[in-house]
C-alpha cells in the first residue's frame, strides 16, 4: 500500500508543473491588456508603456513564468493588480467559502443521489424507478443558473422566505452554523446540488442494476441470506465506483460555480474567478486557477488511495 | 377570593413586566440606526485607498464619499449641468506671470476621520503619491487611475499650511477640473501604517502600508470606513464632524455590496434584502414600476458614438458621408423601441444647455432624405453602397447594449446606401484596440470604433480625440483626426484662464466638431438605478457621481 501511495504522489508532481504551465500559458495568450484593471479604458499609450515596466509585464514569457513559479512554490502567489491584496489571502477566503457551499451541496446532492440511485436501480423499470430517473435527468439537464434564478424568483421575490444574495447578513467573515446564516446557503447549495444529484443517481442506479443481475447475488439469495444483507453486498461493490464519481463531483464543487456565486453573490472561488476575469487581473487569475486545480489534483490522490484502500485489486493493478 | 386576587397580582405582574420591557426597547428603537443598503455593479468593492478603480463607478462609492478632493462636482440639481466647485480648496487663481503655476488656498478646520489636519502638507503628499517616483508613498497602482485624468499637473509645492502651488508641464486651463479626480487620503494614517508595516524594503513596506490603508481607510468625505470585508461589504458611516454641515449624511450608516449579476441585484430589490440598485435588469423595470419601487434616471455625460477613422483612404474622410451618417439614424426609435426609454439620444457631445454646446449650425436629426441626397452627391446610391467597417464588442462598462444598437445602425444606414460590416470583438481587447489607433493592425480593417466615452471634463470629452497631437501612442485620437481649427481652438481653451471665457472657447470647440460631424453621435445614458419608495430627499444630477448626504429613509 505504501508503494502504491508513494507511486502516486511521485506522478502528481509533473501534473501540478505541467498545471502551472498550462495555467500560467492560457492567461497570457488570451486577448486584451493585463493592466486594464489598473488602466482606464481612456489612459494613453505612453502611461500603459509606463506601468507594464512597473509591473514586469515588459519582460519575455519565460521570464515572468521562472519567476512566478519560484515565487508559487515559496508560497507567494503574488498580488491581485486590481486590489494590492496578497493572492494567496484572497483566494484561500473564496476557497473557504466555497468549500462552505460545496459541503452543504454535497450533503444534499449526495444523499439524494444515493438515495435515488439505490431505490431506481433496486426497482428497475416499476413507475420508482421512473420518477428516480425522471428526478435525476432534469437534475443533470436544468441549466443550474437558470435554476439558481427560479429559485430566486419563488423563494426571496415571490416567498420573501430566504435572503438572494450574499453569504450571511455580515458578509462571509462573520460566517456562523445558524440559521442567521444558513438560510442564504440553503439556496445556492440547492442550486449546486443539482448536477451531482443527478449523475450520482444516474451511476448508482445502473451500478445497483448491473451488481444485482450478477451471478454472486443469486447465490447469496440461494442461499438464504436475507435482502437486507444481499444489499449491503451490492453496496460494497458500488463502492469503489460511486466513491470516483462523488470524489469528482466533490472536485467540481470545489472548483466553485462562476455561473452559481454570480447569481447569489457568494463569495467563492468561482466569483472570484469571475472577477479576475473581467478586470483581467492576471496575479489573480493565475492563483486562482493553479490553487483550484491543485485542490482537483490532491482530490483526485486521495480518491485514489481511498479506493485502493477499499478495493485491494485497484493497487495491484 | 384568594384566588381572584392571586389572578390579578398575576395581570398586575404582567402588565409591569410589559411596561418594563416596553421602557426598555424606548432608547433602542429611539437610537435604531438608519441603514442604506446598496447593491452596486462592480464585481468587487472599488478599491478604498483613496483612489477608486472600477471606473466612475469606483469614484461615486468609495471615492466621493469618503474623500474630498481639491475641488469637486455640483451634483445638488437635477437640471442643471454639474459643474465644478471649490472642494478642500476655498479658491484658486493661476499665476499671471506663469501660466502652469496655480496658487491654491485651502480650507482651514478641516480634519482627516483619524483627527490629524487637512494642510498644504497633505496635499503635497498627495499629489507625490501618484507623480513623485521616489517618494515613500508613490504607487505605482494609483498612478495609472490618477495620472491619466490630470494629465498635465507635474509637481505640488507647500507654500504655507493653507497655501499651495501646483505646477503643470504646460498652461492648462483645466486643471481645477482635472483635480476632482485627485483624492485626500491621510499621510498621518498612512504613516502609522508604513511604520507598523513588515518588508525586506522601503518599496515592500510602502506596498503593505497601502495595502493595509486600504482596510482602514481614512480621507476627510462625509462618510467613514466602518467595516471593510473585501469583495463582499462595505459598510460607511456618517463623519458628524464633516467641515461642510450642510452635507453631513442624514442617514446613519449606507452599506456597499458588490452585485454584478444584473438579475441578481433585482431579485435583493424586489425581495427587500437590500434598498437601492445600480443599472436594474432592463427587463425587470415593469415590474420594479409596478411593485412600488422608483426608477431614477437623467441624462449622464457619457456619450455612445462612433469614432471614424481619417487615415487616408478612409471613407469617412468625406464631411458628406459623415453628416449623412449622422442624419440617417432615428435615435427617438432607437430609444422607445430598443432601449425601453433609457437613453438620451445625442446631438453632439453635450446637449443644449450644457455650457460646452456652443451653437454648432450643423443640426443632427433623423432627416433620411437629407442623408440619402448627401450620400448620392458622395457618389453613392442603392447601386453602389459604401462598404464601412466598425469594431464593437458584445458587452463592456458604457456601451449599453452594444450589439443590437449596432444592429439596428446597421440597418438604419442602409436606408442610406451604407453597408455595414460590424466586426465584434471582446470588451477589453476593444479598448486596447482603442489605443493603438486605427491605423494599428488590431484595427483589422475597420474605419470606425465603437468605444463609449465619459464627458466629464473638457480633456476626456473633446481634447484627448480631436486635438491632433492626441493620436496614439499619446491618447485616444483613435481616428488621427487632424483639423487645425480643432488644435487651434483647443490651444484656445486650454489657454483662457477666465472661467467663462474658457467654457465659450469650450463650446466653439464642441460646436466645430458637430459642424465637421466628427463622430457618429448616437446616444447618452441615463444611469438607471431603482430604489425603495422610503428613501427621500435623493437628487439624480446630470453626472456620473450622486451626493449621498440629503438621503433619509423612512421607516
Amino acid at each position: 500500500m505504501l508503494a502504491y501511495v508513494t507511486r502516486r504522489i511521485f506522478y502528481v508532481i509533473p501534473i501540478v508543473i505541467s498545471v502551472a504551465l498550462v495555467c500560467f500559458m492560457l492567461v497570457h495568450i488570451t486577448p486584451g491588456d493585463p493592466l486594464v484593471a489598473v488602466l482606464p479604458a481612456d489612459a494613453s499609450q505612453e502611461l500603459a508603456n509606463q506601468l507594464r515596466i512597473a509591473y514586469g509585464f515588459d519582460r519575455p514569457l519565460p521570464v515572468q513564468f521562472g519567476i512566478w513559479l519560484w515565487k508559487a512554490v515559496n508560497g507567494d502567489l503574488g498580488q491581485s493588480i486590481a486590489t494590492g491584496r496578497p493572492v494567496l489571502t484572497e483566494v484561500m477566503r473564496a476557497v473557504g467559502n466555497t468549500v462552505t457551499l460545496a459541503i452543504a451541496a454535497a450533503s444534499i446532492g449526495f444523499a439524494l443521489g444515493l438515495f435515488f440511485g439505490l431505490i431506481a436501480g433496486y426497482f428497475r423499470d416499476t413507475w420508482i424507478d421512473k420518477v428516480a430517473t425522471s428526478i435525476a435527468i432534469a437534475g443533470v439537464s436544468l441549466p443550474h443558473y437558470w435554476l439558481g434564478m427560479v429559485l430566486v424568483i419563488i423563494f426571496s421575490v415571490q416567498l420573501n422566505w430566504l435572503p438572494a444574495v450574499g453569504a450571511g447578513p455580515g458578509g462571509s467573515g462573520a460566517w456562523g452554523w445558524d440559521w442567521q446564516h444558513t438560510r442564504y446557503l440553503i439556496l445556492p447549495a440547492i442550486t449546486t446540488a443539482a448536477i451531482p444529484m443527478g449523475i450520482v443517481t444516474r451511476t448508482i442506479r445502473a451500478l445497483t442494476g448491473d451488481i444485482l443481475s450478477q451471478d454472486f447475488v443469486q447465490a447469496l439469495r440461494a442461499k438464504g441470506l436475507r435482502e437486507i444483507h444481499v444489499f449491503r453486498h451490492v453496496i460494497k461493490n458500488a463502492a469503489p465506483t460511486a466513491l470516483a464519481v462523488m470524489g469528482l463531483q466533490l472536485g467540481y464543487m470545489l472548483g466553485g460555480s462562476i455561473l452559481i456565486e454570480t447569481v447569489f453573490s457568494w463569495p467563492g472561488s468561482g466569483l472570484l474567478l469571475n472577477s479576475a476575469i473581467f478586470q483581467r487581473d492576471l496575479p489573480l487569475l493565475q492563483g486562482t486557477i493553479l490553487v483550484l486545480a491543485l485542490f482537483f489534483v490532491l482530490l483526485n490522490l486521495m480518491v485514489d488511495i481511498a479506493q485502493a484502500a477499499i478495493d485491494p485489486r485497484i493497487k495491484r493493478g | 377570593m384568594r384566588t381572584e386576587k392571586s389572578a390579578k397580582r398575576q395581570r398586575m405582574a404582567v402588565a409591569m413586566m410589559l411596561a418594563a420591557a416596553s421602557m426598555a426597547a424606548l432608547p433602542r428603537i429611539a437610537a435604531a440606526e438608519s441603514l442604506l443598503r446598496i447593491g452596486m455593479t462592480a464585481a468587487d468593492i472599488p478599491r478604498t485607498l483613496g483612489q477608486p478603480d472600477q471606473g466612475f463607478e469606483g469614484n461615486r462609492f468609495t471615492g466621493l464619499t469618503m474623500y474630498d478632493a481639491l475641488t469637486m462636482w455640483d451634483l445638488s440639481s437635477a437640471d442643471k449641468p454639474s459643474v465644478v466647485i471649490p472642494g478642500l480648496a476655498s479658491e484658486w487663481k493661476v499665476d499671471d506671470g506663469d501660466k502652469t503655476k496655480w496658487i491654491f488656498k485651502l480650507r482651514t478646520g478641516v480634519s482627516f476621520h483619524d483627527g490629524s489636519p487637512f494642510n498644504a502638507d497633505a496635499v503635497v503628499w498627495n499629489v507625490e503619491k501618484v507623480l513623485k517616483q521616489d517618494a515613500p508613498q508613490f504607487d505605482p497602482s494609483q498612478v495609472g487611475v490618477t495620472a491619466s485624468r490630470m494629465p498635465t499637473l507635474a509637481s505640488a509645492r507647500k507654500i504655507d499650511d493653507v497655501t499651495v502651488q501646483l505646477t503643470t508641464k504646460e498652461p492648462d486651463s483645466f486643471l481645477p477640473i482635472n483635480l476632482t479626480n485627485l483624492f485626500m487620503a491621510s499621510p498621518a494614517k498612512w504613516q502609522k501604517h508604513y511604520d507598523a508595516a513588515q518588508g525586506a524594503d522601503a518599496k515592500a513596506k510602502s506596498q503593505a502600508a497601502w495595502a493595509a490603508f486600504a482596510r482602514d481607510a481614512s480621507g476627510t468625505g462625509p462618510w467613514k470606513m466602518s467595516s471593510f470585508t473585501p469583495r463582499e461589504r462595505l459598510e460607511l458611516a456618517k463623519n458628524q464632524n464633516y467641515w461642510d454641515k450642510a452635507r453631513v449624511p442624514k442617514l446613519d450608516k449606507m452599506l456597499l455590496l458588490p452585485m454584478p449579476e444584473a438579475n441578481a441585484r433585482t431579485a435583493a430589490l424586489l425581495s427587500g434584502q437590500i434598498d437601492w440598485i445600480e443599472a436594474p435588469a432592463p427587463d425587470a423595470v415593469a415590474e420594479i414600476k409596478q411593485r412600488g419601487f422608483l426608477l431614477q434616471t437623467n441624462e449622464e455625460p457619457h456619450v455612445w458614438p462612433w469614432q471614424f477613422s481619417r487615415v487616408e483612404g478612409s471613407p469617412w474622410n468625406d464631411i458628406r458621408v459623415r453628416k449623412a451618417a449622422n442624419l440617417c439614424v432615428d435615435r427617438d426609435g432607437l430609444k422607445e423601441g430598443l432601449l425601453a426609454g433609457l437613453m438620451v439620444p445625442a446631438t453632439g457631445t453635450f446637449e443644449p444647455g450644457h455650457p460646452w454646446r456652443g451653437n454648432p449650425s450643423f443640426q443632427i436629426k433623423y432627416d433620411k432624405p437629407s442623408a440619402q441626397k448627401l450620400m448620392q452627391e458622395a457618389g453613392y446610391g442603392p447601386g453602389k453602397k459604401l462598404a464601412v467597417k466598425v469594431q464593437t464588442s458584445a458587452s463592456g462598462s458604457g456601451q449599453m447594449l452594444p450589439l443590437p444598437m449596432n444592429e439596428y445602425l446597421q440597418q438604419a444606414l442602409a436606408e442610406c446606401y451604407f453597408d455595414v460590416q460590424l466586426d465584434v470583438i471582446e470588451w477589453n481587447t476593444l479598448f486596447t484596440n482603442w489605443r493603438r489607433g486605427a491605423k494599428d493592425p488590431s484595427a483589422n480593417g475597420a474605419n470606425a470604433t465603437n468605444v463609449t466615452y465619459a464627458a466629464m471634463d473638457p480633456f476626456f470629452a473633446l481634447v484627448r480625440f480631436l486635438q491632433s497631437s492626441m493620436a496614439p501612442p499619446v491618447s485616444n485620437n483613435w481616428g488621427f483626426i487632424n483639423n487645425p481649427k480643432f488644435d487651434e481652438l483647443v490651444s484656445k481653451a486650454r489657454q483662457t484662464f477666465d472661467p467663462a471665457e474658457r467654457d465659450k472657447a469650450l463650446a466653439d470647440l464642441h460646436a466645430a466638431s458637430v459642424d465637421d460631424a466628427a463622430f457618429l453621435y448616437v446616444a447618452h445614458d441615463v444611469a438607471p438605478r431603482a430604489m425603495s419608495s422610503k428613501i427621500k430627499g435623493f437628487v439624480q444630477p446630470k453626472s456620473w457621481f450622486v451626493d449621498f448626504s440629503p438621503i433619509s429613509m423612512t421607516p
